[in-house]
């Protein structure tokens, strides 16, 4: 089978000083490394190519220095690499970056399936995978913690959800994003750090993908950053168990109780 | 100290060192604890492909020498000597294979023990034949196509885990050394089964274990080189893997450094931290200075043995002796260092001391080294007369 991952370069966030004046992250001098989640989609990757063979190509899109990221796939185990670079491309938000990623996979070809990390840890919106998926017409399963079976054109998978997981089956080719409790990742091997030393890492620019540059970057990007806050703490839960009647009961008795019936 | 290693030896030495801090520290504490052979991180040394380091690259490998098995293995004893010796002696297995086997033998076994997907265990020490190897009371007897092989080998590391054994049997005991000769032994091999497990003191994590031989047949094409090569062969694979022994010591002195003084820097007594003390800071110091030399030892006589010495007995025992006599007195510095925190077995240096006595012990003792290094200084001398 033939599995495209996605990754993204971002500042190491263990080594990210905060400006206490301008409150922004000081990213002079911190190292890049590939995304933590996006480390559990490429491990996913070869272990599905151990098992049922094929290839594995890694996707991202990134300023030049990006190619480290790529090489250090490479490493991992991943077949093929492929950066798309472009000045047009700078700026760019999660649905412009996904226009960019789908059209780049559009050039790459047939695949079965399309894994991602659930997110990035620079930016965390966790948009692009299912922004992607829906740009390219396939199916979108996120926060995947195991892959049962894939079977054919099948694949049944655990998804992660706040108390417990859903077992989700999905048609494929589909795009999933995947959680850290799905593996443990590899370290590089000495035969892959060598190829990477050397490799040239193929780069495809906005005209290579055939991509229409007013979706591109800045310019495609609906966007904008109005303000920054941390997100309010969600309220107490409290999850009800036993006799359904008793269940009732007691939500009944308990809206009542704050006066909301 | 740079010592001026090259960018792939670098690369090795980061490699190591990515496994030793991500896969070993962990869980060496529960490795020790419970006495566990460390699969898990045998598997990822496969994955990195530092099983094949120093297997040619016709057959699989990397086609590196003793100084990038040594940089691995100086990395992986800065986090468990337990876990680098349970790797390390897959080389000692591997040695007489390498250097006396035929082609036959290599293309049978080299390319599995490269990927790591078999393990290898070297089986020389008995009960009556440990710093004295010429006590060996294993035999092996031609009966048409096959060798018998009856007795019981000891403290055989890799013991059980391993999936290939060479091993020191005795073809004609008219002959005494010169009666000795080296086979090819695979688990599974009827009539070829395991004693008891070993409770050691230290390099809990490594399997110690008996070899039992009992009319065990073995194709007559797993002798190794001829009948008599037997002690020819184990003197020159441990003249080989000897270095490797210093690197270890090296590791374990550095590792036991590196906690001795992160701890040490944030140790109050007094009102201020004890590194500002001259008694803490002499003893940091001669631990570091000690370990440098060593390193500097091994490191040359790895290239020296690199370069295709014929001779290289002495250098390697040099090595041996130096680094890890420095390596036990480096560790329990380290936990004097520590105090009553160094003896507890929060810390990993109680750990780490133990483990360095086994350096001193283990493929050849270091009076033993002593003995080669001397004698070939006196046969020196008289061949000059």
């Amino acid at each position: 089978m033939h599995i495209i991952v996605l990754v993204k370069q971002v500042p190491d966030t263990s080594e990210v000083k905060i400006n206490r004046e301008t409150n922004t992250l000081i990213r002079d001098g911190v190292p890049s490394i590939i995304n933590p989640y996006d480390m559990y989609a490429i491990e996913e990757a070869l272990r599905l190519r151990e098992k049922h063979g094929g290839k594995v190509t890694a996707l991202t899109m990134g300023p030049p220095q990006a190619a480290e990221a790529l090489k250090e796939a490479v490493a991992l185990g991943v077949d093929d690499v492929v950066l798309l670079s472009d000045r047009s491309f700078a700026g760019a938000d999660t649905w412009a970056t996904s226009y960019a990623l789908s059209q780049g996979i559009r050039k790459l070809g047939a695949f079965d399936l399309i894994i991602a990390g659930k997110q990035a840890i620079d930016g965390d919106t966790a948009q692009v995978g299912p922004e992607t998926a829906d740009m390219l017409g396939i199916p979108f399963v996120a926060y995947i913690k195991k892959i049962e079976q894939i079977e054919g054109k099948k694949m049944v998978a655990e998804r992660l959800m706040d108390e417990g997981h859903d077992v989700v089956e999905t048609s494929l080719p589909a795009l999933i994003t995947v959680v850290k409790e799905i593996n443990q990742p590899r370290v590089p091997s000495l035969k892959g750090k060598m190829k990477a030393k050397s490799l040239k890492v193929t780069t495809w620019s906005a005209k290579d993908i055939n991509a229409d540059e007013n979706k591109c970057g800045l310019k495609g990007s609906p966007t904008k950053v109005v303000r920054i806050f941390p997100p309010t703490p969600r309220g107490q839960r409290e999850i009800l168990t036993g006799n359904m009647e008793n269940q009732i009961m007691t939500v009944v008795r308990k809206l009542k109780e704050q006066s909301l019936i | 100290m740079d010592y001026l290693l090259t960018e792939e030896q670098i690369m090795i030495r980061d490699l190591a060192r990515q496994i030793a801090v991500e896969k070993v520290v962990p869980v060496r504490a529960e490795l020790d604890e419970l006495n566990k052979f460390p699969s898990d991180i045998m598997k990822a040394l496969a994955q990195a492909d530092l099983f094949g380091l120093y297997i040619p690259e016709e057959y699989g490998g990397l086609g590196k020498k003793s100084l990038e098995l040594c940089i691995a293995v100086e990395e992986l004893s800065k986090a468990c000597v337990g876990v680098s010796t349970s790797y390390a002696a897959n080389a000692l297995g591997t040695y007489p294979i390498l250097l006396y086997g035929t082609d036959a033998h290599k293309k049978t076994y080299l390319p599995d023990i490269a990927t790591g997907k078999r393990l290898v265990a070297f089986g020389l020490t008995e009960a009556n034949a440990g710093s004295d190897a010429g006590g060996v009371q294993t035999t092996a007897k031609l009966e048409g196509n096959e060798y018998v092989l009856n007795g019981t080998k000891q403290w055989i590391t890799n013991g059980g885990e391993a999936e290939i054994y060479t091993i020191i049997a005795i073809t004609d005991r008219s002959k005494g050394a010169r009666g000795a000769s080296a086979f090819i032994v695979e688990k599974g091999t009827p009539g070829f089964t395991f004693g008891k497990k070993e409770n050691k003191m230290g390099i809990r994590a490594s399997s110690t274990t008996e070899l039992i031989f009992s009319n065990c047949r073995i194709p007559r094409g797993n002798l190794i080189a001829k009948e008599g090569m037997g002690f020819i062969i184990a003197m020159k694979t441990l003249d080989s893997s000897r270095t490797g022994v210093g690197a270890q010591g090296v590791g374990v002195a550095q590792g036991a450094i590196d906690e001795a003084i992160k701890f040490a820097k944030q140790r109050v007594q007094f009102g201020q931290p004890i590194t500002s003390f001259q008694a803490v800071q002499h003893m940091l110091a001669d631990m570091q200075t000690m370990t440098e030399a060593a390193r500097s030892l091994v490191y040359s006589v790895a290239r020296f043995v690199d370069s295709g010495a014929k001779d290289v007995a002495r250098a390697s025992a040099m090595a041996k002796l130096f680094a890890t006599d420095t390596a036990m007195k480096v560790t329990t510095d380290a936990v004097q260092v520590m105090g009553g925190s160094g003896y507890m077995k929060e810390y990993p240096v109680e750990k780490m001391m133990r483990d360095a006595k086994i350096l001193q012990i283990y493929e050849g003792t270091n009076q033993i080294q002593r003995n080669v290094i001397a004698l070939d200084m006196i046969k020196e001398v008289t061949r000059q007369k």
